[in-house]
């Protein structure tokens, strides 16, 4: 691999539109990990045409404030755009709109062809696959009636948000991040919100039992109505005739209780889009499998971001432990370390791991993965409404939670970067901050 | 329109007009200004926005609140007096700005 001369694709005139007959570098996905692929080729002086192509009809677009500051009003779409049409212009990046590709045909050097379900197709040199995940369905009775929504991009937030002007009860479904996030949001436009978790505790995989005790007290005293190890068994409609028979009117769990509900919203995780990965048959196993410099099993296409089940990049993982992160962080780190590699300057992912999640007035900022910890030390400001939970595995700070707790936060971040530890015992006292009690070892 | 100047670590100057209600950083990061990450979009939680801005312009900003405050703390390049992050400066009509980049934001 290196790079390659000065490539301009050569064009031809389809219509009104001037098309690459084939682009260097064909990115399917036109999210946060394919918009930081594009970004980062270029500042790392790659100079191929790219083709930056998504199924959505909008322009690339930050997902995080869907759930938050769009749906309640407060950010316009325009603000959510990643990049001006100028800056793509600029820069030799086409952006593609509203085409989903459905099959690949590739060649053992990385080039191909992309079909997509229009019949255009896309000719390219390298593919990169950025496709991210889907939501996971709940398929119970009822799933299908109008009002049954999930938030996953931004024609569901305004599907949702259009709703919202006509419905006074809410059922959540799914105790994690976009649930709760969501919930707080629709609980401050004034809705009443029902928040059903299957599972014993909130936010079941990303955080500490502690952690998810602390949710739990903080959303019910907020006003949220929780309900933990709670099942919907059916979603139904208006019995009487009327205009409404197709709009979800109550949720009925499995104990019976039925509770109203002119909007349902599910959040229960999500699945990696392997489709395409399979049928050009990559290695898939929760998610595009990939070595350490984004390289998919063909050895040419890379593969990023919530689509990839990549090494452990934390410093002092286990060998061999593999690991899918959904997280707008690792959508950007991946997409550097992917950029290195198609540009022949290969180098390790080196980023810590990180994760945020605005719920009300609760800050949430995660640093490392606590995954295997053996102590944690509890860190709780209750006058001040801070709180944090510092990991460690064999005496070594391995990641924090932290509510409200910004200087925690950074402390942790930066000494996991760094390669520093942050003793337990000294961690205790509340009233000490962490940034100077950091150590070399 | 109102006006930002991004002057990067090497003294290199890129001026970009933005929108009244904009904030710096959404400015920044639409046109592609180098220097500036924000990683989380602006909701206060990465401190990859960070901007020293120039003396003669902090009076024309709104004051720091507590949480900014904070996160300026974990800067990649350490914070100094006129250091802000960029995600809560607004633009205003025919505002003018200086602002200059740090080395580094991760």
């Amino acid at each position: 691999m290196g790079t390659h001369a000065a490539a301009q694709p050569t064009s031809v005139t389809a219509g009104a539109q001037t098309l690459p007959t084939r682009t260097g570098l064909l990115i399917i996905g036109a999210s946060q990990s394919g918009v930081q692929l594009a970004v980062s080729l270029r500042a790392l002086g790659f100079d191929e045409h790219i083709t930056l192509l998504g199924d959505e009809d909008h322009r690339p677009y930050q997902r995080p404030a869907l759930s938050k500051e769009f749906l309640q009003g407060t950010v316009e779409s325009e603000s959510l755009i990643f990049r001006s049409n100028e800056y793509w212009a600029e820069h030799n990046v086409e952006l593609v709109k509203g085409e989903y590709i459905v099959r690949i045909d590739k060649e053992a050097d990385g080039s191909g062809v992309a079909h997509a379900s229009s019949g255009r197709e896309f000719p390219f040199k390298r593919l990169a696959l950025t496709v991210g995940a889907r939501a996971r369905k709940l398929d119970i009775d009822g799933g299908d009636l109008d009002g049954v929504l999930y938030l996953r991009n931004a024609d569901d937030a305004l599907a949702l948000k259009a709703r919202v002007g006509n419905a006074t009860d809410v059922v959540v479904i799914g105790g994690g991040f976009i649930g709760l996030e969501a919930a707080s949001s629709l609980h401050k436009m004034g809705r009443n919100v029902t928040v059903l978790e299957f599972g014993p505790r909130l936010v079941g995989r990303a955080v500490g039992e502690e952690t998810a005790e602390y949710f739990l007290q903080a959303h019910r005293a907020r006003g949220l109505d929780i309900r933990l190890n709670t099942s919907a068994a059916r979603f139904t409609a208006n019995d009487a005739a009327g205009e409404n028979q197709n709009s979800v009117a109550a949720v009925e769990l499995q104990d019976g209780t039925v509770l109203p509900a002119q909007i349902v919203l599910i959040g229960i995780g999500v699945i990696p889009n392997t489709q395409l990965a399979e049928q050009l048959g990559l290695a898939v196993d929760n998610g595009v499998v990939v070595d350490r410099f984004a390289l998919a099993s063909d050895g040419t296409t890379v593969a990023v971001g919530d689509v990839a089940n990549m090494p452990n990049p934390v410093p002092g993982s286990e060998p061999g432990e593999r690991i899918r992160l959904e997280s707008v962080n690792n959508a950007i780190e991946h997409a550097k370390v992917a950029a290195y590699s198609l540009t022949g300057r290969r180098e390790e992912y080196a980023g810590i791991p990180w994760f945020w999640s605005n719920q009300a007035d609760l800050k949430l900022q995660i640093a490392g993965l606590c995954n295997g910890y053996d102590r944690t030390v509890l860190r709780r400001d209750e006058e001040r409404g801070k709180f944090s939970v510092l990991y460690y595995r064999q005496g070594r700070i391995i990641a924090a939670d932290c509510v409200n707790a910004p200087l925690d936060f950074m402390a942790v971040k930066n000494a996991l970067a760094k390669g520093r530890n942050i003793p337990a015992d000294a961690a205790e006292d509340t009233a000490t901050p962490l940034k100077t009690i950091t150590t070399d070892s | 329109m109102p006006t930002v100047h991004f002057t990067d670590a090497q003294g290199a100057v890129r001026d970009v007009q933005g929108n009244a209600g904009d904030s710096v950083m959404e400015t920044a990061v639409r046109n592609g200004v180098p220097g500036i990450v924000a990683e989380c979009g602006g909701s206060l939680s990465c401190a990859t926005c960070h901007v020293f801005v120039r003396e003669d312009c902090v009076s024309q900003l709104p004051p720091m609140e507590d949480m900014e405050d904070e996160m300026l703390y974990g800067t990649a390049v350490d914070r100094e007096d006129n250091s802000r992050l960029s995600c809560q400066l607004r633009l205003t009509d025919d505002i003018e700005l200086f602002v200059t980049t740090p080395e580094t934001q991760v």
